[in-house]
């Protein structure tokens, strides 16, 4: 089967008057359809910057990226790209910050409306849509920003530690949420995060980069013994400690290695 | 239901603010008290000094005799007129200077320059410039603001949080809907607070240039006033100017407290 998304020999340095500093070198990997996977990583290894290429936001300096069997610059497909914080912008409505997409690309039309109201009323939002973002709970605000990223109805969701900015009981409910959204939309998604046990609850594959200049250490394919599997109960898999001790090995293994290799 | 100790500390905090509104006007009222009587008692020479009751008998016979009003119209209105255009020429400017950001950097120390510069000096010269017209005090009123006022929107333009624009980025939105739909509304608030700075910048330009070019206004009269030895005139424009003041920064201040209102 056609990979979804595909990114062949991707390198890429940073330029600034003090100098070059490679980010990323020689990264490659796809995902499939329907897929989510999760790339880890300590932190500012140049995880977000994968994001930013794969968005279109940056262009590679040498590699190339598909989506879809074409080149990036050519696909028509949305990508969607939920960042840190929900950035909800208070002078508007949640309403119309759900259409914020859909306005910009001159699709607000009265099908599309309607979809964006269907994904209100089944996430439980449609009490809210005159309200604005201040007045509605961490959760709810990145559960808007989830729908005005679907509003675009993407082929593919990238996730940029979009649950950072939470504290930690708000984080683990609503990685649950929007993870069961998510697959409940049948979306896939590309999750990046420095938590290996966020990676491991919501991914079906683990991609483990390097230090800076990232490179992929391994990628891990994620099978939890467990049924119905959803973000909360994956951590109650027997095997979750398992992956979890495998992922840390590979990001620790590294750390000494180029400690001893600088050495 | 409030607690009894709810209750006492609400009653505690609105006896405070009763008490300070008193105490300002306590204060204005023995201002007004001590030079009245300082006058009449000859403690200080009221031909110089003026008083209260002199200030209000000037302006009683000149509303009726010199046509008060048209000179408060006039400096009212050559403000009002300076400050709208200040607001329009530094909101477009500053955008040009957002959109162009080389642009920017080319005149960045120009701006800071022409900010600094004392612009009382300019007003002879825009008198020759531009002739002893309204024209040329509305023009000294922007020239007080403006630079400033483009300094500080382009400083609240890029105040904002980069992710916000990337975040339109990610969207499929161009330069243009950063601008509209992050840029410009998310510096209002910028916007309001430098719009009660300009409102008494202008009016400083403005008495600025009726000083020199002017054969009505507030600013003129103080100037007349001085040169024929009318201190009551004087002294009795300089409250005028006040007042004005007050109420131009209160209705800029009300135009704020909505907005918040409204979004907080």
């Amino acid at each position: 089967m056609k990979p979804l998304l595909e990114l062949n020999h991707i390198s890429l340095s940073y330029h600034t008057p003090e100098g070059e500093t490679p980010v990323l070198s020689d990264i490659s990997f796809s995902i499939q359809q329907g897929e989510f996977a999760a790339i880890v990583g300590p932190s500012g290894c140049g995880k977000s910057t994968i994001l930013n290429l794969i968005s279109g936001l940056l262009r590679p300096e040498e590699g190339t990226i598909s989506i879809d069997g074409k080149p990036l610059e050519e696909s028509s497909l949305n990508i969607g790209y939920m960042l840190q914080k929900d950035h909800l912008f208070e002078w508007r409505t949640i309403y119309s910050n759900v259409l914020l997409g859909l306005e910009i690309q001159h699709k607000l039309t009265e099908s599309s409306q309607a979809r964006v109201d269907g994904l209100l009323a089944s996430y439980g939002l449609e009490q809210f849509k005159k309200s604005r973002p201040s007045q509605l709970s961490g959760g709810m605000r990145q559960r808007a920003a989830l729908i005005r990223t679907l509003a675009l109805e993407p082929a593919l969701l990238l996730l940029d530690e979009p649950f950072s900015a939470l504290d930690y009981q708000t984080r683990l409910n609503v990685a649950d949420d929007i993870g069961q959204i998510i697959k409940k939309e049948g979306k896939t998604a590309l999750l990046v995060t420095h938590d290996i046990s966020e990676a491991l609850s919501m991914a079906d594959r683990v991609i483990i980069l390097s230090r800076r200049p990232a490179s992929i250490r391994s990628v891990v394919p994620v099978e939890l013994d467990i049924a119905n599997r959803t973000p909360m109960t994956s951590r109650n898999a027997p095997n979750f400690k398992y992956y979890f001790n495998l992922i840390w090995k590979e990001l620790n293994s590294h750390e000494y290695s180029s400690a001893v290799s600088v050495s | 239901m409030n607690t009894a100790a709810q209750s006492l500390y609400l009653k505690k905090l609105k006896t405070q603010k009763r008490l300070i509104a008193f105490l300002r006007a306590a204060v204005f009222a023995g201002f007004l008290i001590l030079w009245e009587a300082a006058a009449r008692l000859g403690w200080i020479d009221s031909f110089i000094f003026s008083s209260p009751s002199d200030i209000l008998r000037t302006f009683c016979i000149m509303w009726r005799d010199q046509a008060l009003l048209s000179h408060i119209g006039i400096t009212v209105s050559e403000t009002v007129i300076s400050f709208l255009l200040v607001m329009i020429f530094s909101m477009l400017f500053a955008v040009l200077l957002w959109t162009f950001p080389k642009f920017a950097s080319v005149t960045e120390p120009y701006l800071v320059v022409l900010n600094s510069l004392p612009k009382s000096a300019l007003a002879p010269l825009l008198i020759v410039w531009l002739g002893a017209n309204m024209k040329t005090i509305i023009v000294a009123g922007m020239s007080v603001a403006v630079f400033g006022s483009v300094i500080s929107l382009n400083a609240g333009f890029h105040a904002v949080d980069p992710d916000m624009l990337k975040l339109i980025h990610t969207l499929g939105g161009n330069k243009r809907d950063c601008l509209t739909k992050v840029v410009l509304p998310s510096s209002v608030p910028y916007l309001l607070s430098s719009l009660k700075v300009n409102i008494g910048l202008c009016l400083v330009g403005v008495v600025i240039g009726e000083f020199i070019g002017a054969r009505s206004g507030l600013g003129y009269l103080i100037i007349y006033g001085s040169q024929v030895f009318k201190l009551n005139m004087v002294i009795m424009s300089i409250v005028l100017l006040c007042i004005l003041a007050m109420i131009m920064y209160s209705v800029i201040g009300f135009v704020e407290k909505m907005y918040q209102k409204r979004f907080h």
